[in-house]
C-alpha cells in the first residue's frame, strides 16, 4: 500500500503540471504569439463553454449515447473472442495477426466507408467505436488469461475441477486486472471515435458540431467542445477505475512492488 | 491397515525415465516421507498419485480402487499455498467442496467450524494477502483438509518459510493429523524435517528416481519436540546421509 505523502505527491504533480499547461496557454494567448482568433486564450474558452452548454449537452448526449453503445458491443465481441481464441491455439495462431495488422489501418480512413456503407445514421459511428474499442480489451484478456499461474490450475485439476470451474475460478480473476486496464484505454478511444466518425457525415453529435463552428471560425466554440470531449473521456475513465475497485476489491492488500516502491 | 498403494510406477518423458518401478503403501495414519535429491523424480510421483500425471506402467489404489489417472481422489499441496488471492479465505478453503457442486453458503458453513480446529479462527473474511506466510499456509493445509478423503500429499509445504515458523507448523500439522485421523506423504530433501515428522522414510536415488532403502523412525511422535537434539536423531541423520550420498550403481 502506498505511503499518505506518496498519495497527496501521486495528485500534486499531474495537477501541478496541468495548471502549468493552461498558465503557458493563457501567456501565448495574452501575449499575442498566436492572434486570438487562432488560438482563444482559456477565459474565453470557459466563457464559450458557459454560453454554449445547452447546445452543447444535447450533442453530447448523441455522442455519449454511440461511445456507450460502441464501448459495450466492443467489450461483448472482445470477450467472446479472446474467450474463444484462449480455448482454441489455432484460432489465435490465426486470428491475432489480422487484429495486429487492423489497428494500424487509420480509424479515419474506415469512418467514410462506413458512412457509405451504412448511412448517415447512428450505426457506422457506433461501429467505429466498436473497432477501436474492440482491440485494446481484447488483447488485454487474452494476456490476462495467459498470465494464470500454472501452479494454480494443477491445484485445481488435482481437486478434479472442470474446464469451465478453472476458467471460472481462476482463469478470469487473473485476467481481470487486464481487462480494466485495456477497457480503460477503450474507453478513452470511444468518446473520441464517435466524434471522428460524425466529421464525416450525420446531423448531430459532437463531432458534427465541431465541423460546424469550425467552418464559421468559432474556435472558442471549437475549443469549448474539445474541453467536453476531455471531460467526457476522463469522466468515462474514472467510472472505468471506479468498477475495477468494486470488481477487484482485494487488489488493495496487494503489497507494494520493488518497482512501485522505487517510483516514490 | 493399507490405505493408498503405488504398484511399478514407471514414467519417462521424451525416452528419458524420470522414476522405476516405484512400489509404496500408506497406512491410515502414517506419515510417509519420500525423501531425495532435487530431479529424483519426487515430485513426478506425486503427480502421478493425486492423478494430474498417468504413469507409462503401474498403477495406484486407494482403500484397495484403483484410482490411476483419476485426480480428486486424494488430497494435493504443493510447495506454494496457492491461496487464490480474489477470494476470501472461507472461500478458498470452501473451494474443493463448490468444485464438487456444492452451494457457496452450504460450503461456507460446512468449512466455518473447521477453522477455529486448524488455529485460524477471525481469519475467515481475510483475503489471503492481509495474513502472514505461516498463516497462508495453515489455510492452505485447511483446503487440502477439506478436499481429502483422509490422504494428504505435501510437495515441500514448509520449505519456504523461515525456521521458526516451519519448526511451529512441523509441531501443528503432527497435532492437526492425530486430531483428524489423516494419513499423510511428504515430500521433502530436508533430512531433518523427514525424521522429525515421519514414521517411515523413503529414499529416492538415481536417475531414474528408485526407492532402494526405507527407514522406520522408532520414536513416538509425541516426542519428536525436542528430537533434533537427541543422539538418536543424529544417527538417523547420519545414515540417511550415507545413503544419499553413495555413488550410483
Amino acid at each position: 500500500m502506498k505511503g499518505k505523502s506518496g498519495n497527496i505527491r501521486a495528485k500534486l504533480l499531474p495537477a501541478g503540471a496541468f495548471c502549468l499547461v493552461i498558465v503557458v496557454w493563457w501567456g501565448i494567448s495574452a501575449l499575442g504569439i498566436v492572434p486570438g482568433y487562432m488560438l482563444p486564450s482559456p477565459p474565453d474558452v470557459v466563457k464559450a463553454f458557459i454560453r454554449d452548454f445547452p447546445n452543447l449537452m444535447s450533442h453530447a448526449l448523441v455522442s455519449v449515447t454511440e461511445a456507450i453503445y460502441g464501448l459495450a458491443i466492443g467489450v461483448v465481441l472482445a470477450f467472446g473472442l479472446a474467450c474463444a481464441m484462449d480455448r482454441f491455439f489455432p484460432l489465435e495462431q490465426a486470428v491475432l495477426p489480422i487484429l495486429v495488422a487492423s489497428q494500424t489501418i487509420p480509424t479515419i480512413a474506415i469512418a467514410p466507408l462506413l458512412v457509405l456503407w451504412m448511412g448517415f445514421g447512428m450505426a457506422p459511428k457506433i461501429t467505429l467505436v466498436v473497432i477501436t474499442t474492440f482491440f485494446p480489451v481484447a488483447v488485454g484478456l487474452l494476456d490476462g488469461f495467459k498470465s494464470v499461474d500454472p501452479d494454480a490450475v494443477a491445484l485445481l485439476r488435482s481437486m478434479n475441477a472442470t474446464r469451465r470451474q478453472i476458467f471460472r475460478h481462476v482463469k478470469i480473476p487473473a485476467a481481470l486486472p487486464f481487462f480494466f486496464s485495456g477497457l480503460r484505454v477503450s474507453a478513452s478511444y470511444a468518446v473520441v471515435g464517435a466524434v471522428i466518425s460524425e466529421w464525416l457525415g450525420g446531423f448531430e453529435g459532437l463531432g458534427v458540431y465541431m465541423t460546424r463552428v469550425r467552418k464559421a471560425y468559432a474556435f472558442d466554440k471549437m475549443f469549448a467542445v474539445i474541453l467536453l470531449i476531455v471531460i467526457i473521456s476522463l469522466l468515462l475513465m474514472e467510472l472505468v477505475t471506479l468498477a475495477k475497485n468494486r470488481a477487484m476489491p482485494w487488489l488493495k492488500y496487494r503489497p507494494e512492488t520493488a518497482a512501485e516502491k522505487h517510483r516514490r | 491397515m493399507e490405505l493408498l498403494r503405488t504398484e511399478h510406477i514407471t514414467k519417462s518423458y521424451s525416452s528419458r525415465t524420470v522414476i522405476r518401478d516405484i512400489s509404496i503403501r500408506l497406512e491410515k495414519g502414517e506419515f510417509l516421507s519420500l525423501l531425495g535429491l532435487s530431479g529424483s523424480g519426487k515430485t513426478t510421483l506425486l503427480n502421478i498419485m493425486s492423478g494430474l500425471v498417468l504413469p507409462d506402467s503401474g498403477s495406484v489404489f486407494l482403500d484397495g480402487r484403483e484410482i490411476t489417472g483419476q485426480p480428486g481422489q486424494v488430497s494435493y499441496m504443493l510447495q506454494k499455498d496457492l491461496l487464490l488471492e480474489h477470494k476470501r479465505v472461507i472461500d478458498n478453503v470452501a473451494l474443493p467442496l463448490v468444485l464438487r457442486g456444492m452451494k457457496k453458503e452450504a460450503a461456507r458453513a460446512q468449512v466455518d467450524p473447521l477453522f477455529e480446529q486448524f488455529g485460524l479462527a477471525g481469519t475467515q473474511m481475510l483475503y489471503p494477502e492481509q495474513m502472514s506466510g505461516g498463516m497462508r499456509q495453515r489455510a492452505a493445509l485447511l483446503r487440502t483438509y477439506v478436499g481429502s478423503s483422509g490422504v494428504i500429499l505435501l510437495d515441500e509445504p514448509f520449505s519456504a518459510l523461515d525456521m521458526i515458523t516451519r519448526s511451529q507448523l512441523h509441531a501443528w500439522y503432527l497435532d492437526i493429523m492425530q486430531k483428524m485421523g489423516l494419513s499423510t506423504i511428504l515430500i521433502t530433501h530436508d533430512v531433518d524435517e523427514a525424521i522429525l515428522l515421519s514414521d517411515r522414510i523413503c529414499l529416492m536415488t538415481g536417475h531414474p528416481g528408485e526407492i532402494r532403502h526405507e527407514i522406520r523412525i522408532e520414536a513416538p511422535r509425541e516426542e519428536r519436540k525436542d528430537f533434533d537434539l537427541n543422539p538418536e536423531f543424529q544417527a538417523y541423520k547420519r545414515r540417511i546421509r550415507e545413503i544419499l550420498q553413495q555413488p550410483e550403481a
